[in-house]
């Protein structure tokens, strides 16, 4: 039952090769999106320790490094 | 106004990232029932005299990312339009947040239906005028993204590949029209004509299933990629801050 379900009446190579392409490239575009919004919000925590820390040295000297 | 209202970023932005659960499940429910009953409750010959064996099951990823390929070229520029006509950020935002779904759904038609075609045709590629049309509308999603990335200023970048992708609006009739060939000699299509109408019921049901799995697949991705978009372009804006620690509060 699952042989032949695999082999697709010996098309097997035509049939997965597009279906597997399909995967791949949905696959593929999610996991981007989701590694671009991390690092989107990462740099942004990065900035905004940057700035805070800044903004404290100027109001309390150096005593905060 | 208060229908503009509702299409700001900082309205749409946690709006989308209520949706995107809810496409993303009712996507991947339908993609998985549509090749559950593609592959397991459909006969394994497609046609009458001369029927195509089990390689014909690619019709259900072939179909479906041929038409969302058109479809979302018009949602592009359709968005883009009104980019142009009321200058809203919003509409460029989710223009160039569809292209590169389109992008892949194009190329995934030309790919399956190469794979369709050297056992159907005896050959991958042919410069048939759908198949070449189609080409052409993946170079057109690729020139989009490619101006748009170009030009600094997001501002120009947005008018500029607007106007790109309404020009490029010609080819969508185009390829759809692409197999009635007006006259044989001075064009041969090697593409079959499309008759929903003498398809086997399974067959038919199935590829619209997956139909709707990639169309709902491609507002996960939308929604995913405009609000990454929204971040990266407000992001010095209180709404963004507000937005971001409520969403990693909950």
């Amino acid at each position: 039952m699952m042989e032949m379900f695999f082999a697709q009446g010996g098309y097997a190579f035509y049939v997965w090769s597009s279906y597997g392409m399909a995967l791949l490239l949905l696959v593929w575009e999610l996991v981007q999106l989701f590694r671009w919004r991390r690092g989107i919000l990462a740099r942004r925590a990065r900035r905004d320790r940057t700035i805070l820390a800044r903004r404290i040295r100027k109001a309390g000297g150096g005593d905060t490094r | 106004m208060k229908l503009f209202r509702f299409f700001s970023p900082a309205t749409f932005y946690p709006l989308a990232g209520k949706l995107i659960p809810w496409f993303a499940v009712l996507a991947a429910v339908s993609i998985l029932g549509g090749l559950y009953w593609g592959f397991f409750e459909t006969p394994d010959r497609l046609g009458g005299a001369n029927p195509q064996k089990e390689y014909y099951r690619i019709i259900f990823i072939h179909v479906p990312a041929a038409w969302m390929s058109m479809w979302l070229y018009l949602v592009v520029a359709g968005y883009s339009a009104i980019g142009l006509v009321f200058n809203t950020r919003l509409s460029f935002m989710l223009a160039r947040a569809t292209a590169p779904t389109g992008a892949i759904f194009t190329f995934l038609a030309l790919w399956t239906g190469a794979f369709w075609g050297h056992p159907s045709w005896g050959t991958w590629w042919d410069w048939d005028p759908r198949l070449t049309s189609e080409l052409i509308l993946f170079f057109l999603y690729l020139g989009y993204l490619a101006l748009h990335s170009a030009i600094d200023d997001p501002h120009r970048a947005d008018q500029a590949s607007a106007l790109l992708a309404i020009v490029g609006l010609v080819m969508v009739p185009v390829i759809f029209w692409s197999i009635n060939c007006p006259d044989p000699n001075q064009c041969a299509a090697l593409h079959q004509r499309s008759s929903l109408a003498n398809m086997e019921p399974n067959i038919l049901g199935s590829m619209l299933v997956m139909t709707f799995g990639l169309w709902v697949y491609s507002f996960t991705t939308v929604l995913m990629r405009v609000r990454n978009l929204i971040l990266i372009r407000e992001v010095d804006t209180n709404w963004v801050k507000a937005a971001i620690a409520r969403e990693q509060g909950e």
